[in-house]
C-alpha cells in the first residue's frame, strides 16, 4: 500500500489529489469549529435596537442626523427629515428597495441593488420603531395575494384605478410628476413593498392610512398590481403601455413608414420594362 | 363599343363571356361612352402621388370595420353590471357603451381585431391626409385652379379630426371621458356663449346620459356622410382638374404624362389598397391599440397618468399643456385665457391660415395663371420656409403634449420642459423659417451650379505645374432640363409714385405692401441660367477640360477659367484673388 502510494507520488495528478484533499479537510475542519452563527431570531428586542443603532451611527446619521432627528439646511429644507415616528415599515421599504442610503443628494431616490441584507435591515427597522409608535412591518396575511379571488382583483382594480393610477399609469408602469420627480413603475416590486409604500407614503407618494385603505382593501390593490403584470396582452404587442402617445409614435413610423416605401415601390416599379437609369 | 371590341380581339372562352357580359351592359347602361374617357384617365408616376391614396383606402377599411362595429357597439349610457369574459371588471357597474366595447373585445369573434384595425385605420387616416396635405403644400399644388379643392381637403382633415376625436369619445371608458371632459373645458371656455353651449351639447351637465348617443349617431352618420361627399367632390375635381405632375422632358403646363387608369392605374391603385388594408390588418392584429380594458369605465373621479388624446389633436393638448395660467376677471364673470388660446383660437387660427394660404400667396405674387406643373420646394423657398416653419410649430405643440411622458422616459424635469416649450413655440419657428430659407437658396444655387458646370466626378487632377483640379462632366441633358425649366419669378413692382406728368398717384399703399411682399418672397431667388450661360459654360467645360489634357497649368488663362468655372479646384494660387462669376 504505502509502497503503491510512493510510486505514484510522482503522478501528474497526485499533486490535484493532494489539493483536493487537503481543502475537504480544512473545509471540514473549519465547519466542524466555527463560532457558532448568531441566530437574530434569539437575540432579544434590545440587543436588535443596539446593533440597529450602531448600523444607524454609520450609515444613516449623516444625513438624518445622530438621534434620527433629522437635519435642516440653513434655508429650513432637509438635509434628511427626521425618522422618529416613521416606523419599521418605513425603514423595511426604503431600505429593502435599495432607496436608502441614497448614492446622493436628488429630487428622490430610485429603487436599486439594496445595500443591507435582511437582517441588518430588521435591525435598523427596531432602531427607528423604538425611537417613536409607527406603522410596523405588515403581517404577510395583508399582502399575500395567491389566493386572491376574481372578485377581490376586481375590487382592487376599482381601487387602483381611483386612487394609484393618476401617478402610476392605468398600467402601472409608473408616470412623470413635477420637477424632475416621478412615480416609479410597479411592475416586479414585492408585494410587501407595495404594502409599505401605501402605508407609510415613501417620498412624493401619499400615505394611505388604514382608515383610507383598510388592510384588505390594500390587499386587493396588490392583488390587481399583481395580475397587470403578468396578463395576457390581448391585443398585442403593448407599445410601453403609455397610451396615444405611443401607439401615434407606432402609427407614424411603423404605419406611415410601410405605406410610403410601399408607394415609392408601386411607383417605381410595374409598367416599365427597364429602369430609368439617371 | 370599343370596350367589347378591345375584349373580341382576345381569344378565350373566359373573355368571351366577359365581353358578351360588358356589351350587355353597354348596350342597355351605355356605361362604354359613360367611362371610355375616365378609364383612360392619366396618373403620372410619382410616389408622392399615391399619398392621398393612402387616405382613400383607410377611408375603406374605417367604414368596413366600422360596420362591424356598429352590429355591437351599444351607444347607450344606461347602467349595467359587466358579466363578460374579462375577469378583472367583472362585477362593476358600468355603462352599456363600455360594456358593449367590452363584449366587442372580448366576446366577439374577431372584434378586438376589428376594434383595433378600426382604431390604427383611423390613426393612418389622419396622417396620411396630413402628409398628403404637405406634399400638396410643397409642391404647390395648391394653386390656381386647384385652390377650392385645397379647402375642400382641409374640410375634410378638420372632419376627420372631428369623427376620430368622437370615434375616441364613444366606449366611455377613463381615456374617452377625460378627453371630453376637456372638449368641454374649451366649450365652457368660450365667452358669453360656452356654458349654454356645454349644456346644449350634453343635454345638461356634463357627462350626463345625452352625449354618447348624439356623438354616436354624429360619429357613424353625420360626419361619414359628409366626408364621403366631400370624397367623391374631392376626386370628381381631381379628374376635373387633371393631375399635377412634376416638370420634365414631355411634361408641360398642358399635358399630363403618365399611365392610364385602365388597366395599370387600375391594378397599381386597386394593389396599392390590399397593402393597405395589410398593413392595417397587420397592425390591429399585431399593435395593441386603445386597451380600454386596461383604462377601465369612465368616472369623473379617476384619471390615469399618460392621458393624451390620439395623435391628432396631441398638438392642442400641447398648447393646453404649456399655457400659462391667464385668466381675466371681468364683472364677475371669468374669461379663461388659459384654455380659451390654446384650445379654441389656436385651432381656429391653424385652419383658417391653411384655408387662405393659396389666396395669400396668390396675392403677393400676384400670379394669376393656372399650374398644372408642381414646383420643387426649393424652387418656392418663402413658401416653403413658411411650411417648415409651420410644421415646427406643430411639431413643438405635439412634443408638449406629450411632456410627461418625455420627463419620464428621458428623466427630465416636466416643469424644465415646459418653461422651454413656452419660448421655443416662438423662437424655433422662426430660426426653422430663416434656415429652410436660406438652405432653399442654396439648394437653387447648387442647381444652377450643376447646370452650369457639371456634376463632381470624384477624379481629381493633378495638373504638371502641381495644382489640382476636379474634373466635373456635364449632367445628361435630362437631368438638366428638369433642373432648369421651372420658372424664374419675378416681384411684383409698385406702381410708380407719379405718373410721367408728375402728378402723384392716388394712395395705394396696398400695392406697396404687395411689392414688399413680393420682393421678401422672390427677390433672393438665384436666377436659373440663361442660354448665353449655358453655352458659355459648355465651352469653357470643353476648353478647360483640352486645356488640361493639353497640359496647360490653371495659371494658365484657360484652365484658371476652369478652375473657377468648376469652383472644385483645390491649391490654385491665385484662387482667391479670382472673382466668381456673381449671379446676375
Amino acid at each position: 500500500m504505502v509502497r503503491k502510494l510512493s510510486t505514484r507520488r510522482r503522478h501528474p495528478l497526485a499533486g490535484f489529489v493532494v489539493l483536493l484533499f487537503a481543502l475537504v479537510v480544512a473545509g471540514g475542519l473549519y465547519s466542524a469549529f466555527r463560532p457558532a452563527v448568531a441566530d437574530e431570531s434569539g437575540k432579544s428586542d434590545a440587543q436588535l435596537i443596539a446593533e440597529g443603532r450602531q448600523l444607524y451611527e454609520v450609515g444613516c446619521a449623516s444625513c438624518h442626523g445622530l438621534n434620527a432627528e433629522g437635519i435642516i439646511t440653513e434655508r429650513g429644507k432637509n438635509i434628511g427629515p427626521p425618522l422618529i415616528g416613521v416606523g419599521a415599515a418605513a425603514v423595511d421599504f426604503q431600505v429593502s428597495t435599495g432607496r436608502m442610503p441614497m448614492a446622493r443628494p436628488d429630487t428622490q431616490a430610485p429603487d436599486k441593488p439594496r445595500t443591507y441584507d435582511e437582517g441588518e435591515v430588521d435591525k435598523l427597522a427596531a432602531y427607528i420603531a423604538s425611537l417613536g409608535p409607527g406603522p410596523a412591518i405588515p403581517d404577510p396575511e395583508y399582502y399575500d395575494v395567491s389566493e386572491a379571488t376574481d372578485e377581490q382583483i376586481a375590487r382592487g382594480g376599482e381601487f387602483f384605478r381611483t386612487n394609484c393610477t393618476a401617478c402610476h399609469n392605468f398600467a402601472g408602469v409608473g408616470g412623470a410628476l413635477p420637477e424632475g420627480r416621478y412615480a416609479p413603475s410597479l411592475h416586479g416590486v414585492e408585494p410587501i413593498h407595495i404594502y409599505e409604500a401605501m402605508l407609510t407614503g415613501p417620498q412624493q407618494m401619499p400615505v394611505f392610512s388604514d382608515e383610507v385603505l383598510t388592510p384588505l382593501q390594500k390587499r386587493d390593490v396588490i392583488a390587481y398590481i399583481k395580475t397587470l403584470e403578468d396578463q395576457t396582452a390581448y391585443g398585442g404587442l403593448e407599445l410601453g403601455s403609455r397610451g396615444p402617445v405611443g401607439e401615434g409614435l407606432w402609427g407614424w413610423t411603423f404605419g406611415i413608414g410601410a405605406l410610403v416605401l410601399a408607394a415609392v415601390w408601386i411607383a417605381n416599379n410595374g409598367v416599365r420594362a427597364e429602369r430609368k437609369k439617371p | 363599343m370599343s370596350s367589347s371590341t378591345a375584349a373580341r380581339s382576345k381569344a378565350g372562352a373566359a373573355s368571351r363571356s366577359t365581353a358578351g357580359v360588358v356589351t350587355w351592359l353597354d348596350e342597355r347602361l351605355g356605361i362604354g361612352a359613360l367611362t371610355k374617357k375616365q378609364l383612360r384617365k392619366v396618373f403620372p408616376d410619382h410616389w408622392s402621388f399615391m399619398l392621398g391614396e393612402i387616405a382613400l383606402w383607410s377611408f375603406v377599411i374605417l367604414l368596413l370595420t366600422g360596420t362591424f362595429l356598429s352590429f355591437w357597439f351599444k351607444p347607450s349610457m344606461a347602467e349595467v353590471e359587466y358579466m363578460g369574459s374579462y375577469a378583472n371588471l367583472r362585477g362593476l357597474h358600468m355603462s352599456e357603451a363600455y360594456a358593449s366595447t367590452l363584449d366587442l373585445s372580448f366576446d366577439v369573434r374577431g372584434g378586438l381585431l376589428m376594434r383595433q384595425m378600426h382604431h390604427w385605420s383611423a390613426n393612418l387616416f389622419l396622417a396620411s391626409m396630413t402628409i398628403h396635405m404637405l406634399r400638396v403644400f410643397f409642391t404647390g399644388a395648391f394653386r390656381k385652379p386647384r385652390e377650392l379643392n385645397w379647402m375642400i381637403g382641409l374640410a375634410l382633415l378638420m372632419l376627420g379630426i372631428i369623427e376620430g376625436f368622437a370615434g375616441y369619445s364613444l366606449p366611455d371608458d377613463l381615456l374617452s371621458g377625460t378627453g371630453l371632459r376637456i372638449a368641454q373645458g374649451l366649450m365652457l371656455s368660450i365667452p358669453v356663449v360656452g356654458s349654454y353651449i356645454s349644456f346644449f351639447v350634453f343635454g345638461g351637465e356634463f357627462p350626463g346620459d345625452d352625449f354618447i348617443p348624439r356623438l354616436y349617431t354624429v360619429h357613424v352618420l353625420l360626419v361619414p356622410g359628409i366626408l364621403l361627399a366631400l370624397i367623391t367632390a374631392h376626386m370628381l375635381l381631381l379628374v376635373y382638374h387633371k393631375h399635377t405632375q412634376f416638370p420634365g422632358p414631355g411634361r408641360t403646363n398642358n399635358n399630363v404624362v403618365g399611365f392610364p387608369l385602365m388597366p395599370v392605374y387600375m391594378a397599381k391603385a386597386g394593389g396599392f389598397f390590399f397593402i393597405v388594408f395589410g398593413v392595417t390588418a397587420l397592425m390591429g392584429g399585431l399593435l395593441q391599440i386603445n386597451p380600454i380594458w386596461m383604462y377601465g369605465p369612465y368616472n369623473p373621479a379617476e384619471v390615469t397618468a399618460g392621458s393624451q388624446p390620439d395623435w391628432y389633436m396631441g398638438w392642442l393638448e400641447g398648447g393646453l399643456r404649456i399655457m400659462p395660467n391667464w385668466e381675466t376677471n371681468l364683472w364677475g364673470y371669468t374669461l379663461s385665457w388659459n384654455v380659451l388660446i390654446p384650445g379654441v383660437l389656436l385651432l381656429g387660427v391653424l385652419f383658417a391660415l391653411l384655408a387662405f394660404y393659396p389666396f395669400i400667396e396668390r396675392w403677393i405674387t400676384g400670379d394669376d395663371r393656372e399650374h398644372h406643373l408642381l414646383e420643387r420646394p426649393r424652387n418656392a423657398p418663402t413658401r416653403t420656409a413658411f411650411g417648415v416653419a409651420g410644421m415646427t410649430a406643430y411639431a413643438l405643440l405635439w412634443i408638449a403634449g406629450g411632456n410627461d411622458i418625455l420627463a419620464y422616459e428621458f428623466g427630465l424635469s416636466l416643469n424644465a420642459i415646459t418653461y422651454f416649450m413656452r419660448v421655443a413655440i416662438f423662437v424655433v419657428p422662426v430660426l426653422a423659417f430663416i434656415i429652410t430659407r436660406r438652405w432653399c437658396l442654396s439648394l437653387q444655387r447648387h442647381d444652377r451650379e450643376v447646370v452650369l458646370h457639371g456634376y463632381e466626378t470624384g477624379v481629381i487632377v493633378r495638373s504638371p505645374d502641381g495644382s489640382y483640379a476636379e474634373i466635373h462632366r456635364p449632367i445628361n441633358p435630362v437631368r438638366a432640363y428638369e433642373l432648369t425649366m421651372h420658372e424664374q419669378h419675378t416681384p411684383v413692382e409698385a406702381p410708380a409714385a407719379s405718373d410721367a406728368n408728375g402728378v402723384p398717384a392716388p394712395a395705394q399703399g396696398k400695392e406697396r405692401l404687395r411689392s414688399r411682399l413680393s420682393h421678401f418672397w422672390y427677390a433672393d431667388d438665384v436666377s436659373k441660367p440663361t442660354k448665353e450661360e449655358l453655352e458659355a459654360a459648355a465651352h469653357h467645360a470643353t476648353n478647360g477640360s483640352h486645356a488640361l489634357e493639353d497640359g496647360h497649368g490653371p495659371a494658365s488663362g484657360n484652365g484658371a477659367h476652369l478652375g473657377i468655372e468648376t469652383s472644385g479646384i483645390v491649391g490654385g494660387q491665385d484662387f482667391g484673388l479670382e472673382q466668381k462669376p456673381k449671379a446676375p
